[in-house]
């Protein structure tokens, strides 16, 4: 397994002073991770564990009040390891869509609604490739519409004319323009109905088996992940607590926290009771001590509450933090 | 015992552009149903398909075209006090981060409508009937008294807001995608909220949906709407096990199973709404699998086939 990105002890904080008060909440704390090349690999959790954050620090995007307090994200570029958060602002901004694309959240919506798609493809273009003639740019827009099976006369639209699931593709299709390497996308598909959902599914796959690049697909959805992902994390409360294949996340599950979600999906043709997990997800301000499940955990041993477990692999590359998978559990217990 | 809704016709036209170029659009197109009491009936299909267009109409925030909507044999349209509809009638919505204003409290929305409603007339009877409500739904008014929208989870909020429903005491609550933005880990608490509910208080539930699988885990009968028409309503696990119109089947077909060893391959076709709404006979021909000659003029009639009612030529004879 070749890393394209390998994420090291990542600790991605929100500084807030409120009416003086220092307030920090650890959206993404210590995580590390490695991240295949020409994969689809997929990040779960529920709202507001810090999947977006680790997205934008992949990214490189880090503005106030979000800080970096400590940890390394490295890209693979030419063979070697480049720490992004060590580049200046210029090369950030040449990495970025040429070498790794970012899909917001919401990207259906980010559409200026008073220009025409062709405008706002040839903004993008100009600013990248420069010393083109408009002509050449927009054959250019044409022909990877085309590629990817979208009619070229959407270049003509307005984005309101354009459904829900036509524009999440059209935004899709604006960030590999350029062919990137990695393309991160924030749940492209949340806000769509299961038809547009499969759509734009059908899509990315498309392109990353076109391109043999690697897409990291942030949802909370478990059936996409299952659908599309090859290998995945899960994440709860800024950390991550699980990280196999695909697979192996589904077949077995080893956290209290992945069982539990896995259980709760409902699927058709099966009527029997589903719960949910007890409790709500704790606050990111004042994350419980220990490990950050055990409120909610019933399996929960003494040591959860007092030590935060650590994220350990086992012989077929499964990795788990909690203890009761833990060897060291089996010595102290 | 009279049925709790009943829908017949029910049409409602929008027309779209300036003064001469109109075109009109049929949203809800000659859409018949019934909803028993203490049922759970889910409206599914994907977005743009008519279903909160139904949904606003029972709610009385738009007029039907055409057509009537029944409430215990009562036409709701000539309903003299339309404050007692809305004491029967009362809905869910969709994100309950934006059904909250964030500057107000939550128990404001509570003593708001108590207010509205005049249910009560003492500030002690109002506690324990919002106590009352707010146990019923798993919490307490400790956890929400002189709390912010933001300092509770989306999960709490969801409940809180379908509390704030059971204040009326109402025959028929409105759920209008009530889960599709609450977290993974709660959404099922939910879902089973809704059973609950309608079993113990004899409540009917309309659940409007795209997600066919919590649909199938709750519901009793399933209407599929497609562009405007109801193409197949029936009880959930004939519709959803052995589905009979192409377009059943092909939402089924992407639901994305929680099962990394099925996945789906099979490409699919994807058109604009507004070209299928403005199509001639059916309008999922363009898009159909099995379609015929037939099927692009003439506009199918409603069948029944085993208990179930299809609006497909297939079926017809």
């Amino acid at each position: 397994m070749n890393a394209i990105i390998k994420v090291e002890q990542l600790q991605a904080f929100y500084i807030l002073e409120i009416l003086g008060k220092r307030k920090t909440v650890k959206a993404v704390n210590e995580v590390n991770l490695d991240i295949p090349e020409n994969e689809i690999y997929g990040i779960a959790g529920e709202s507001g564990c810090g999947k977006t954050t680790l997205l934008k620090a992949l990214f490189a995007f880090i503005e106030p009040p979000l800080q970096i307090c400590t940890g390394k994200v490295n890209y693979s570029l030419n063979g070697k390891f480049v720490n992004a958060l060590s580049l200046n602002g210029k090369e950030r901004r040449e990495l970025r869509w040429t070498y790794i694309s970012y899909i917001p959240q919401g990207s259906m919506s980010v559409f200026n609604p008073v220009k025409k798609m062709k405008v706002i493809y040839l903004d993008f273009l100009e600013s990248h490739l420069q010393g083109k003639a408009n002509r050449e740019l927009l054959t250019l827009a044409r022909q990877h519409l085309e590629e990817l099976g979208l009619s070229p006369q959407i270049l003509n639209a307005y984005p309101h004319q354009l459904s829900g699931g036509m524009r999440q593709r059209v935004a899709i299709a604006l960030s590999t323009l350029l062919k990137p390497r990695i393309i991160l996308a924030d749940e492209p598909t949340t806000a769509l109905d299961v038809v547009a959902q499969r759509a734009v599914l059908q899509l990315m796959r498309d392109i990353q088996h076109e391109l043999k690049n690697t897409i990291v697909l942030v949802t909370h959805d478990m059936g996409i992940h299952a659908n599309i992902t090859t290998r995945m994390a899960i994440m709860y409360a800024g950390r991550i607590v699980e990280e196999a294949s695909t697979q192996d996340i589904f077949s077995r599950p080893l956290h209290p926290y992945t069982q539990y979600l896995i259980q709760s999906l409902p699927r058709i043709g099966d009527k029997t009771t589903r719960s949910s997990v007890p409790g709500s997800p704790p606050s990111l301000i004042d994350p419980p001590p220990g490990c950050p499940f055990h409120p909610r955990c019933v399996q929960v041993l003494d040591l959860c509450t007092r030590e935060m477990p650590q994220l350990q692999d086992d012989e077929t590359n499964h990795k788990v933090a909690c203890w009761l998978r833990s060897d060291q559990n089996v010595r102290h217990p | 015992m009279s049925v709790t809704l009943k829908a017949q016709n029910l049409t409602k036209v929008f027309s779209l552009g300036g003064l001469f170029s109109r075109t009109k659009i049929i949203a809800v197109d000659r859409v018949s149903f019934v909803v028993q009491p203490a049922e759970i009936f889910t409206l599914a299909g994907e977005s743009g398909c008519g279903k909160t267009t139904t949904a606003r109409m029972i709610l009385g925030f738009e007029f039907p075209t055409s057509g009537e909507l029944l409430y215990h044999d009562e036409n709701i349209q000539e309903l003299k006090e339309k404050k007692e509809w809305f004491k029967k009638v009362q809905a869910v919505f969709q994100n309950p981060f934006e059904t909250f204003n964030p500057l107000r409290k939550v128990e404001s929305y509570f003593c708001e409508t108590i207010w509205n409603f005049h249910l009560v007339k003492t500030q002690k009877e109002a506690h324990d009937l919002i106590e009352e409500k707010l146990q019923a739904v798993g919490l307490s008014f400790s956890e929400i008294a002189g709390k912010y929208p933001g300092e509770l989870s989306g999960g709490q909020l969801q409940r809180s807001s379908i509390a704030r429903s059971l204040l009326t005491n109402p025959s028929l609550l409105i759920a209008d995608e009530p889960v599709s933005m609450v977290d993974a880990s709660l959404r099922m608490s939910i879902v089973n909220l809704f059973r609950e509910m309608s079993d113990s208080l004899g409540l009917s539930v309309i659940y409007i949906t795209h997600d066919l699988a919590t649909a199938y885990y709750i519901s009793d009968r399933i209407a599929i709407m497609f562009r405007g028409n109801m193409v197949e309503t029936g009880p959930v696990e004939a519709v959803l096990d052995k589905p009979k119109h192409p377009y059943t089947k092909l939402l089924i077909d992407s639901i994305p199973q929680p099962d990394p060893l099925k996945q789906q391959i099979t490409p699919i076709k994807f058109l604009e709404e507004r070209e299928e709404y403005l199509r001639k006979g059916c309008k999922f021909s363009g898009r159909c699998p099995e379609v015929m000659d037939i099927c692009k003029q003439k506009v199918p009639e409603d069948v029944s086939v085993d208990g179930e009612v299809v609006k497909c030529h297939l079926y017809q004879r």
